[in-house]
């Protein structure tokens, strides 16, 4: 079976010292294609729209409405639309993405020698999930480990196949990246709103109680970050697994209705992120 | 026991019994939520993205232990 891998493959280097994974490709695609939709949506805007500018309307629209619902007010609700609407469509996009046909199963077979520090492409093919060779790859599985470290060994071959794309947000580093930027956001918004009367949440010796409480707020704000980062990725990566496992077990129907599973997670996940973080802004800017 | 079945067996246990507190969480949420429907359905605008949100959190923690047991079996 196709050895799943927690940390994303790296398919290229910039200028050799910039190393390109699979995943941070696909995140350059997904930005891509969101940019190229909001030129071509923003071009020539009508005041009656029609087209990409119409789908675009009501996608905003849409996502105004619910933001309102959450925060109670459409003043917050238009202030905090920006950051939280991208986060929304941007996580959106990245999840959807990786169930694309393609994602995942094109690739290319590197072959290894024992020695870690060569690394030489051998074939550039689109493949199936399975390899030619799936009992080489049962046993490169479980050796793999052990043949990197110790040096001394005969030069060995094994055989990695390494997707061209995958999933974005099933790398920890992306979601850790917007949930850092994400509660970052939510301390700025806070700033701005309450100016130092702020840091009254984390810092308040009225008594020890508060103290405490205070600052267990503070330890909370950085297990706010965790808790995104891997909410998310826990999602999306173990639903790549079970789409795998699924696949291997059983290749003909019954993997359709975890395809589906995984559709509505993705979208599911996204909502979830966003509106967490507009709760956290709603409870950052109230006025105590 | 050698290391590789412990291994094997840690990683179940540990998606086994996390799953299980999330899953009764999600439950008694979901069976709160539906009786506040039913006492009062005009409030289902407030309570629904409300449990929605309760859920997630509860969720969440299914998937922490998610992860570790994917650690304990891929890494």
């Amino acid at each position: 079976m196709h050895a799943v891998s927690i940390a994303a493959e790296k398919i290229f280097s910039i200028f050799t010292w910039f190393p390109v994974t699979n995943t941070l490709f696909t995140c350059w695609v997904v930005m891509a294609i969101l940019i190229i939709l909001a030129i071509f949506g923003g071009r020539n805007i009508k005041e009656i729209p029609s087209g990409i500018q119409n789908v675009m309307e009501a996608v905003l629209d849409v996502l105004q409405g619910v933001f309102e619902s959450i925060l109670g007010s459409a003043k917050q609700a238009r202030e905090f639309f920006g950051i939280v609407a991208t986060i929304f469509i941007f996580v959106l996009f990245s999840n959807w993405f990786g169930l694309i046909p393609g994602v995942g199963s094109i690739g290319f077979f590197k072959e290894e020698t024992v020695s870690a520090e060569e690394q030489t492409p051998v074939t550039e093919t689109t493949s199936e999930i399975t390899p030619e060779k799936p009992t080489e790859n049962v046993t490169e599985a479980t050796e793999s480990k052990p043949e990197t470290e110790t040096k001394g060994q005969e030069t060995g071959h094994k055989v990695e196949f390494t997707p061209l794309f995958r999933a974005s947000s099933s790398d920890l580093s992306f979601t850790l990246a917007i949930a850092i930027w994400a509660v970052l956001y939510v301390q700025y918004m806070g700033f701005k709103h309450l100016k130092f009367g702020y840091l009254k949440k984390f810092f308040n010796f009225k008594n020890p109680i508060h103290a405490f409480v205070g600052i267990l707020e503070l330890i909370s704000e950085f297990a706010k970050m965790v808790s995104f980062s891997f909410r998310l990725f826990g999602n999306v990566f173990a639903g790549e697994v079970l789409l795998v496992v699924m696949t291997f077990l059983v290749p003909i129907i019954v993997p359709v209705p975890f395809y589906g599973l995984e559709v509505f997670v993705g979208a599911v996940q996204a909502g979830v992120f966003a509106a967490l973080t507009l709760v956290f802004l709603k409870g950052a800017t109230a006025h105590h | 026991m050698d290391a590789e079945s412990i291994k094997l067996l840690s990683a179940s246990l540990a998606i086994a019994l996390g799953a299980l507190g999330p899953a009764i969480a999600i439950g008694l949420i979901g069976s709160k939520a539906m009786e506040a429907l039913g006492r009062n359905p005009e409030a289902a605008d407030k309570i629904q993205p409300a449990m929605i949100l309760a859920i997630a959190f509860a969720e969440a923690v299914a998937i922490y232990a998610l992860v570790v047991a994917l650690i304990l079996k891929f890494v």
